[in-house]
């Protein structure tokens, strides 16, 4: 695993996490279990939509074992809407109605598993004894379901303050659209959908909380991905000082963008902890996960693309619907990140872009992986699909016309992105890409392949698609990095981890800047009492943004040690060199000192420090990015459709992608593995199914179909590095770039195979599940036969 | 509700004393044993998280009550390789699977990891020698949203190796 310049930035180093995750002694919160904790259950509403007349908690309350059954009257000053995490960005005739739930329902239930009532008992089992027990009076009301007719004027109102299910509006524009498609020669509009998903965390959410009353200070366990501002919103809420609540995200089971909000669950827990001065430990259950914990997904578009006859784009319109389900705390993150997503790498001069939010009776829409990024890419990459065809070029060909150059970044999109500052480019590698997937695939000769297989009676597509993914936004994050006098090296951030292997890629940075091996560094990272500035692991922001305080913290260790070295050693700093745990002379490697002692050097017990200095090898340091980073690539795939089934077989995966500097290429890899496999549920399998009251018809892992191994095929990799310009380091963000046009290559691969069999399909809507294809196919079969009658 | 005896093994280790008839294997390997290294994602038998070995066979602790354990032996994932309780563990000291996992980088967020280690393990004792098909058939039992499986199943293929060679993985230690 050597590399050129041998620093670890770049290397495939083994994971220092792995060891206690292989033995089970990795701590989960679900593995917290306090002496004396007592167990909550969350009594959930199964109707989507009603009005709470009564609530009969007697029996429960008398029910052994049980300790307190808390509703809505019990909650006192506690009973107000939660906090709205991201307000939406200062748009020009931005309209946004903040609406957020109270903890627990007092009068009207607006979704399916708003939870009613609160448990709390000696063990999970009495407590969902309990639970059966309660008995809730709810007079039903009209939903809305249908995502189509949210906003219509006769649509029930799901907020009865508000004038209607109108939640945002939002228009961003470019250029002139309606001039460019006045001159364009070819003019194509469709109508698309994404449906929805859930993020399939396969760690359910908890909380465990306990309540010093000695110390005067609350320790809460909580498996979220931002747990800085989750302190702070659960302090203020509880009247605490921020300093006597400690949040601690130990290792947490996968996060994907659910466990970055806020959740009812985190104050309720450590309250009734307060309450009852016991522990309180809340686990979610697989059936509450489909409700209580957010989801992603949801979108109507009707666009609109203009183009030249040589296929290049003269302008793009768009206006769409985004479902944000009951409630609306996390702002306009994703519908502003399908707006400004769908640009893509590619060339737009004119774009009119126009979207609405609306509340419907559905469980909250927040960030998933991808983040809205995905739907973005799915509309503008059919729209090129079906120009192409129309135009008779190859869809190939239509994107290298139109993407952006090498020699035009920074590249400048005139909107404004989700974290408020305009949507520019720093860098990138659009054409390079695209060329090395093409290649990998094997594209120029494809058709041959496609006459060879279809002899099986399977029909072989190739599709071919890119995307950009912005990552790395602001506002900061910060790093401690501090050399032991045992030699070790520790570093705290606020960032938690979800398995990113924040705990390897973070001390490479480290071990570069002081010379010690990855393995040295002692990474701590989601626990507020070691680091309490920052906001979490979310927009693929890690390894730029808490990558590149802790590149400025190490920097800043690295002076203080070879002033320390040069001071023991006698020598000058410049003579030095940081090697193996020691500073020494270059040249002369017997003159050293290690690391440890140096540390002990510098916190003496006599003597003095010197005025203006600190003591310890020890530095703190904060990095915030002016905007985002954008991360792009390219994904390819060869798809099998059996046309009677309609069941598709992915043969080759391919992606060629550029997320600047590479700290640990296998890291990156599972990253894309992870995201591909994400996205090809997303494309194929996941699919919530909602009745026509709101309700899920298959919340449980038999009928709401994740991919398995058998699903996911082998993934091909190819690293392009072009670095950020934003950073030291160079990094850009990897994580959701995996998901985020696999929808979109799926569909162009899919009508591929089938040009011959089925002309003129068009695969508009996502998840484009087998049954779904099946029925395009049938009704195309039908349409022609009919046509063939007429004639 | 009154309590059943039971008389089992855990990882080798003796445990007699009552349950509740309704106590799930899972909750009694996590809160009355105190093996938290079983996970639990869904608590009705799709996910695979919560797999461990009765006699050696692997078996989901969500589907089982305790009672049933009764006169067998179980296996989790902490019995998996002989580790010193409290001290260091380092890579020389896990299970050929482990190592191999971890050197795949076969895991991520490692929520579902110990359900896939004890498939594997009993998997490779009954196909030493299996091919890629093979194993993502026997580990398609687990559900993962972090690697998209695909190094999953080149851990167990660098396990299976290992194993045949009948040696300990390579020194997993990091060198530039």
């Amino acid at each position: 695993m050597s590399r050129a310049g041998g620093t670890w930035v770049g290397a495939r180093v083994p994971r220092n996490e792995d060891a206690r995750l292989l033995t089970g002694r990795a701590q989960f919160v679900e593995d917290v279990e306090p002496p004396g904790a007592l167990h909550v259950a969350f009594v959930r509403s199964d109707l989507p939509v009603g009005r709470l007349r009564g609530l009969d908690v007697e029996s429960a309350r008398a029910h052994p074992g049980v300790h307190a059954v808390f509703t809505a009257d019990d909650l006192g000053p506690l009973l107000r809407p939660g906090a709205v995490l991201v307000p939406p960005p200062p748009l020009d005739g931005l309209v946004f109605h903040a609406r957020t739930a109270l903890p627990l329902v007092r009068d009207r239930i607006r979704h399916q598993g708003e939870a009613l009532a609160m448990i709390v008992a000696e063990s999970r089992y009495v407590a969902e004894d309990a639970a059966q027990l309660v008995e809730a009076d709810i007079a039903p009301l009209d939903p809305v379901v249908d995502l189509g007719r949210a906003l219509d004027d006769d649509a029930p109102r799901i907020h009865d303050d508000l004038p209607s299910n109108l939640a945002a509006h939002v228009r961003q524009t470019k250029g002139n659209y309606a001039a460019a498609r006045a001159r364009a020669d070819l003019v194509l509009e469709r109508r698309l959908s994404y449906d929805r998903g859930i993020g399939g965390a396969i760690e359910n959410r908890a909380v465990v909380a306990e309540w010093d009353a000695r110390a005067d200070r609350l320790e809460v366990w909580d498996t979220t991905q931002a747990p800085i501002p989750v302190r702070n919103v659960v302090a203020a809420a509880l009247g605490l000082s921020e300093s006597q609540v400690r949040f601690i995200a130990p290792f947490v089971g996968g996060g994907f963008g659910p466990k970055i909000m806020f959740y009812a669950e985190e104050i309720l827990v450590p309250w009734a902890s307060i309450q009852l001065g016991r522990p309180v430990k809340w686990v979610e259950d697989r059936y509450e996960n489909f409700f209580a914990t957010t989801q992603e997904r949801g979108q109507l578009h009707e666009a609109e693309i203009a183009v030249t006859r040589e296929g290049r784009i003269l302008g793009v319109r768009d206006i769409f619907i985004h479902d944000s389900g009951a409630y609306d705390p996390y702002g306009l993150t994703i519908p502003i990140n399908t707006q400004c997503t769908l640009l893509g790498p590619y060339r737009v001069p004119n774009y009119e872009s126009e979207f609405r939010v609306a509340f419907t009776n559905k469980p909250i829409v927040t960030p998933v992986r991808g983040a809205g990024r995905q739907h973005g890419v799915f509309i503008m990459e059919r729209l090129l699909d079906l120009a192409a065809r129309g135009l008779g070029l190859d869809p190939v060909e239509i994107r290298r016309r139109n993407v952006i150059g090498s020699d035009e970044f920074p590249y400048n999109h005139e909107i404004m992105y989700q974290d408020f500052a305009p949507l520019r480019y720093d860098s990138g590698s659009y054409e390079a890409t695209l060329e090395e997937a093409v290649r990998l695939v094997a594209h120029e000769t494809f058709p041959r392949e496609r006459e060879r297989t279809q002899a099986d009676g399977r029909a072989v597509g190739v599709g071919v698609v890119n995307y950009v993914e912005g990552t790395g936004i602001g506002p900061y994050e910060g790093a401690r990095i501090t050399v032991e006098p045992g030699g070790t090296v520790r570093l705290a951030t606020g960032v938690g981890t979800q398995g990113q292997g924040h705990f390897t890629s973070f001390a490479q940075i480290v071990a570069d800047a002081i010379g010690v091996k990855p393995s040295d560094v002692r990474v701590v990272t989601g626990d507020t009492s070691d680091f309490h500035w920052g906001t979490g692991t979310f927009a693929s922001r890690g390894a730029v943004v808490a990558g590149n305080a802790i590149h400025a913290a190490a920097l800043s260790v690295r002076e203080k040690i070879l002033k320390q070295a040069a001071e023991a050693l006698e020598v000058d700093p410049d003579d030095l060199e940081l090697a193996e745990g020691t500073a020494r002379v270059r040249g002369a490697p017997d003159l050293s000192v290690d690391l440890g002692a140096l540390a002990v050097n510098a916190n003496p017990l006599r003597g003095a420090v010197e005025p203006g200095t600190e003591p310890g090898l020890e530095a703190t340091s904060y990095f915030g990015p002016p905007y985002g980073t954008t991360a792009n690539g390219t994904h390819a795939l060869v798809v099998a459709v059996d046309p009677e089934t309609a069941m598709v077989e992915i043969l080759r995966y391919i992606v060629v992608h550029d997320c600047g500097t590479v700290i640990n290429p296998t890291i990156v890899e599972g990253q894309i593995h992870g995201g591909v496999a994400a996205g090809i549920g997303n494309a194929f399998y996941e699919e919530l199914v909602f009745d026509e009251f709101g309700g899920t018809s298959n919340a449980s892992f038999m009928d709401y179909l994740l991919p398995t191994s058998t699903d996911v095929p082998p993934i091909e990799t190819a690293h392009l590095e072009t670095p950020s310009t934003l950073n030291p380091l160079g990094t850009k963000g990897v994580g959701e770039g995996g998901a985020i046009p696999v929808a979109a290559a799926f569909a162009q691969a899919v009508e591929d195979a089938l040009a011959d069999i089925a002309p003129g399909l068009e695969v508009l809507d996502i998840p484009c599940s087998p049954g779904r294809l099946f029925e395009l196919l049938r009704k195309l079969r039908e349409a022609s036969t009919q046509a063939g009658e007429t004639a | 509700m009154s309590g059943i005896g039971i008389s089992t093994r855990v990882n080798g280790v003796a445990w007699s004393g009552e349950v509740e008839p309704r106590l799930l294997l899972s909750d009694f390997l996590r809160s009355v044993v105190g093996l938290t290294g079983t996970h639990v994602g869904c608590e009705h038998g799709v996910c695979g998280a919560c797999t461990v070995q009765l006699d050696g066979e692997p078996v989901r602790a969500c589907l089982m009550f305790a009672v049933q354990i009764d006169g067998h032996e179980v296996t989790t994932v902490e019995g998996l390789a002989a580790t010193t309780p409290g001290a260091e563990i380092s890579v020389e000291q896990l299970h050929p699977v482990q190592q191999a996992l971890h050197e795949a980088h076969g895991l991520q967020c490692g929520f579902c990891t110990p359900g896939i280690l004890m498939t594997a393990e009993a998997f490779l004792r009954e196909n030493p020698a299996p091919s890629r098909e093979e194993i993502r058939e026997a580990v398609s039992g687990h559900l993962c949203r972090c690697t998209g499986y695909h190094n999953i199943v080149e851990g167990v293929a660098l396990a299976a190796e290992r194993l045949a060679a009948g040696g300990r993985a390579a020194d997993g230690k990091d060198e530039p």
